[in-house]
């Protein structure tokens, strides 16, 4: 075991000497106290270490241990409903432990050692198994948590043994003596390995019209939402950490508020998931490292978070990991960077920004898991952005930008006027149109494209019919273009508008999206045929059937809402030009 | 959690000066974050911080400023300890300076503890979810950026606008409904002119709150390196009366963008890279260690709750000082110069302004069912009718069409009755009947944000028998 002296402590950045022989990246404990900290810098025989724990008090001359392990988590059942800090520490038992305030040198394991869990055998002894193979299942909740061999693990199964046991005890015994238990180990900044990365090609639902519509993303996709303060980031990430159908969501409060995660915690118990119908909170694993907790542990709390999402992939699920927000990590690194007096690049950001986000991002994906049953799971990244002064040009937008499949921008101006998700039709984009198209087809909306690219057309005309108006007034714009500016009013307010409060709006499944989408559609239809035989537009406007459309969020029966294209039938059919 | 040494260091070896930092040489044993008296030739004794140690050097920032430290005789004397504030129930009525020491002639205070000014950060599962409605009798904050208890809610200004005064009729007039429960104000002051402080002494004492109020006074002149540490002293007594005596605290920070300042000069003096303008890289989590310890925490009675005022430079809410206290607080208040000229009483922007803890303080049995929806809709046909002004500045009323002007109309009247109040108090119930009268200038169909249930039951048509 290496023990090494502090010789400088600057925030917390602490420089070590007296520690070679150490690797990049191993956890130290610093000081009498034991903080927890990791080696981020090797200079000969000086250490430099971040401590994920505030530094004051420390001093000059005290010991520095080398754990000689890496940052690592710990995997096993007992994940799910877990609030965890930064470096996988139960916060309640923390609470415990220190009461209602973290202090400070406290290390707690990630899961419970007392709890027992029924273990069910899935092989049997003589069966040979390899890195990935599912040895058994243990119910964690509802899900069904299949017990798998560490990668890199292989042999003949000697003994297996059901029942009731705890994490750490062996259920199970190879040939060579190598003994498994339902606990693994997996260091935190080391990918999970897979067989194979697929294209992801299935839509990731997510119950909101805006995205699931017009800017898809996919299992196994990466998403960003950058937008100043107050566009709803952090509303559109619990949005969809609550509504999107996958069997797992991992929730990585980094750098937030307090008080938004102690929403989230007593939210999510209450409510149900729409497809299982059971408490989200039993599918969800929180990490909280708040905007006051150390800073060196912000940096890790990512990581920490997407090797819990990677577990439950192998495992073949699919996992959604949101990450609120990712700028608060990459300030992280500034502010470590700044202390190793690194030479910054763009706005004092490390020059190794672009490749770390880019090695994060990359963690997402829809693979083929090890093991022998080729079980397909996988991890969606979906990332908020938080640009100073909600300007885009900065460096941890643009990095993030190259590297992510979907891109919604949020809009200051549209939440000023409180049209949520204040996602830019305009700005934002999806590059996994093509393969969701093909999903949408076998999924009975064949035509799910066109419709989505006739609302994009008309949105679009939008914006340049606007321009006219601001010029020369509304007047000076022919019947069918004041045709086109009503249609494309009620696709903003009446279909992109959701409200995530709602206690019907706030999950539209993607059925009830597409009918709403054709029955706006249809009245745009209408409204120029009715036009073609010289009604006048205001005559068409004064029409009830307009306000049924604008309620029609607030209809469950799918069957109501089709039922609006008769009524839009039957209301402009009857209209007929004044002589 | 230092322990306190049995004897303390004592140096004669400064060696470098700069700015507010001095660099001592050959020191050994000394302790990060730890309090530091600098003894001057004649005697005078400052205050300083250990900001960074390596094996013979310590750095140290100096509170009251570097003039007349010299780099032979000036003697440093470590103590071992982090900075401390001595705090007391006692301490209520009573004016403190920047570091708290008693500034009113007063006696010391004697102490019912004494508390690490940095605090602890809260643990997120103890946090207890704010819920209970705060009524600050303002129209445009309650009905449309309602106030929570355990809230943090700046009030982004601009210089010459009234945003002491808003302050000061929030802290009056602000209640919980129902109830009659011990509160506390501490008034922390960071860089303002003597005059702004004696508005808000004199307002608390008309209104006899006096005796409710800590006051922190760091003013214009007094040393600007002493504001690193007040609002930390300030909210370290916060808590103190928070979570100890139970009291429902409101602290009231001005201004913010001084504090950040004295980070700035800290950050240029010991040759950091710069953020943006010039501000530290870590002025994030730097605020964030301030404006985080606002909350309640479960089994505690008591609870804190923020309005930090700042003015923004040149009215820019993109400057990073009101960007990252956005970014960290539930909200803002935002003033505005348009609305002011325009004599909007007090003129606030209501677009720009948002309360995140809104749906927690709002609904049957804290204000009422119709309220999220009718803050919705004045929200958005206030917006509409607002983009409504510019296109009428290009092609005149006339060529609008006859809904326009009815929203035209809208938006001056909401600005003119319910943003504007004077120093009417305001009920909840009131804020949203005048809510509902404005409305009701528009067609029922356009009311799309409001329920059809709530419509029939509050709008001035269905009201009338």
């Amino acid at each position: 075991m290496i023990v090494g002296v502090i010789s400088r402590i600057s925030g917390p950045v602490v420089l070590s000497e007296g520690m070679r022989g150490s690797r990049m990246y191993d956890v130290v404990k610093v000081g009498e106290q034991d903080l927890n900290g990791e080696i981020i810098r090797l200079d000969g025989d000086q250490a430099v270490i971040q401590v994920y724990e505030d530094t004051t008090g420390l001093r000059v001359g005290e010991k520095v241990v080398n754990t000689g392990n890496p940052l690592s988590v710990e995997l096993g059942p007992g994940l799910l409903s877990s609030i965890y800090d930064g470096i996988q520490r139960p916060l309640p038992a923390l609470a415990e432990q220190s009461g209602s305030f973290i202090s400070r040198g406290l290390s707690i394991s990630g899961i419970s050692r007392e709890r027992v869990w029924e273990f069910v055998p899935k092989v049997k002894a003589g069966d040979r198994v390899r890195g990935g193979d599912v040895i058994g299942t243990v119910t964690e909740h509802h899900i069904e948590h299949r017990i798998l061999v560490p990668p890199f693990v292989s042999g003949t199964v000697k003994e297996i043994r059901g029942g009731g046991f705890r994490v750490e005890e062996p259920v199970c015994t190879l040939e060579d003596g190598y003994e498994l238990s339902m606990m693994q180990k997996w260091p935190v900044r080391k990918g999970r390995p897979y067989q194979k990365k697929m294209d992801p090609d299935t839509l990731l639902a997510t119950g909101q019209r805006i995205f699931d519509t017009l800017f898809p993303v996919t299992k196994g996709g990466t998403a960003m939402i950058p937008g100043g303060f107050g566009t709803g980031k952090t509303v559109a990430e619990q949005t969809l950490a609550k509504w999107s159908d996958t069997q797992i969501v991992v929730y990585i409060g980094c750098g937030e508020r307090g008080n938004e995660m102690t929403d989230v915690l007593t939210e999510f118990p209450e409510l149900l998931d729409p497809r299982t119908k059971l408490p989200l909170i039993q599918r969800t694993i929180l990490i909280a490292n708040t905007s006051n907790m150390p800073v060196a542990a912000r940096e890790a709390s990512i990581y920490t978070g997407i090797t819990l999402a990677e577990y439950y992939r192998d495992m073949g699920y699919d996992v959604a990991l949101m990450a609120d927000s990712t700028s608060r990590w990459g300030e992280a690194l500034r502010e470590v960077s700044g202390r190793l007096e690194e030479m910054p690049g763009e706005e004092g950001y490390p020059a190794y920004l672009a490749t770390r986000l880019a090695a994060f991002y990359e963690r997402a994906g829809r693979v083929i898991c090890l093991g022998s049953d080729s079980r397909v799971g996988s991890v969606t990244i979906i990332g908020a952005v938080s640009p100073p002064g909600g300007d885009f040009s900065e460096p941890i937008t643009q990095n993030t930008l190259r590297i992510t499949g979907t891109f919604w921008a949020l809009d200051t101006n549209l939440a000023y006027r409180r049209h949520f998700p204040s996602v830019n039709w305009i700005k934002s984009y999806s590059l996994y149109l093509d393969q969701v198209k093909e999903w949408y087809a076998h999924s009975g909306f064949s035509d799910w494209m066109d419709l989505r690219a006739r609302a994009m057309y008309l949105l679009q005309k939008e914006v340049e019919l606007q321009e006219i108006v601001q010029l020369v007034g509304p007047d000076a714009l022919p019947e069918s273009e004041k045709a086109i500016l009503e249609v494309t009013r009620m696709i903003r307010e009446d279909f992109l508008q959701q409200s995530a409060y709602h206690d019907i709006d706030s999950y539209c499944p993607l059925e009830k999206q597409y009918w709403m989408l054709q029955v706006i559609l249809s009245f745009f239809d209408r409204v120029n045929e009715a036009m073609a035989r010289g009604v006048a537009l205001s005559k068409i406007l004064k029409l009830p059937v307009k306000a049924d459309i604008g309620r029609m969020k607030e209809l469950t029966g799918i069957e109501d809402i089709k039922g609006l294209i008769t009524t839009i039938d039957d209301a402009l059919g009857k209209l007929e030009a004044e002589r | 959690m230092t322990r306190p040494s049995l004897f303390t260091k004592e140096a004669r070896t400064v060696n470098y000066v700069s700015g507010p930092l001095i660099f001592v040489r050959d020191v050994k044993g000394v302790s990060y974050g730890e309090i530091v008296r600098i003894i001057l030739t004649n005697g005078e004794e400052r205050t300083g911080q250990v900001l960074d140690i390596s094996k013979d050097l310590a750095v140290v920032q100096v509170y009251e400023g570097t003039s007349g430290i010299d780099n032979m005789n000036t003697r440093v004397r470590f103590t071992g300890e982090p900075p401390m504030i001595k705090v007391s129930i006692d301490m209520l009525g009573r004016v403190f300076n920047g570091v708290g020491k008693p500034r009113d002639g007063g006696p010391e205070i004697i102490e019912e503890a004494s508390l690490d000014i940095n605090g602890m950060p809260i643990n997120p599962s103890a946090r207890d979810k704010p819920a209970d409605f705060i009524q600050t009798g303002m129209s445009t904050v309650d009905g449309l950026n309602t106030l929570v208890r355990g809230q943090k809610l700046p009030i982004f200004s601009g210089a010459g606008l009234p945003a002491n005064k808003l302050a000061a009729q929030i802290a009056r007039q602000a209640r919980v409904l129902g109830e009659d429960e011990k509160f506390a104000v501490v008034f922390v002051a960071m860089g303002i002119t003597y005059k702004e402080a004696s508005f808000f002494m004199k307002d608390f004492e008309r209104t006899g709150a006096l005796e409710r109020v800590v006051f922190f006074m760091n003013l214009a002149d007094d040393p600007t390196i002493e504001r690193i540490a007040t609002p930390r002293c300030a909210l370290t007594v916060a808590e103190f009366l928070a979570y100890t005596h139970n009291l429902h605290v409101l602290v009231i920070l001005t201004d913010m963008i001084n504090y950040c300042e004295a980070l700035r000069e800290i950050s240029t003096a010991r040759e950091e890279v710069p953020g943006r303008r010039g501000y530290p890289g870590y002025m994030y989590t730097d605020l964030a260690s301030i404006y985080e310890r606002a909350g309640r925490i479960k089994g505690i009675a008591g609870s804190i709750t923020q309005i930090p005022i700042l003015t923004m430079p040149d009215d820019d809410i993109t400057h990073p000082v009101p960007d990252l206290t956005g970014y960290i607080t539930e909200g803002q208040i935002v003033l505005s110069r348009d609305l002011f000229r325009r004599g909007a009483d007090p003129p606030i922007d209501a677009l720009p302004c948002l309360s995140r803890l809104m749906n927690l303080g709002i609904g049957p049995g804290k204000t009422r069912e119709d309220h999220r929806n009718v803050a919705d809709q004045l929200y958005a046909s206030y917006a509409y009718g607002r983009d409504l002004r510019k296109l009428v500045a290009i092609v005149g009323e006339e060529a609008l069409t006859e809904l326009d002007k009815k929203y035209l109309k809208f938006a001056d009247d909401f600005e003119r009755h319910f943003i504007t109040q004077g120093d009417e108090n305001r009920s909840i119930t009131r804020t949203l009947d005048l809510g509902w009268e404005l409305l009701s200038a528009l067609p029922e169909e356009e009311l799309k944000r409001i329920k059809r249930e709530y419509i029939k039951k509050y709008h001035p048509a269905y009201r009338k028998e």
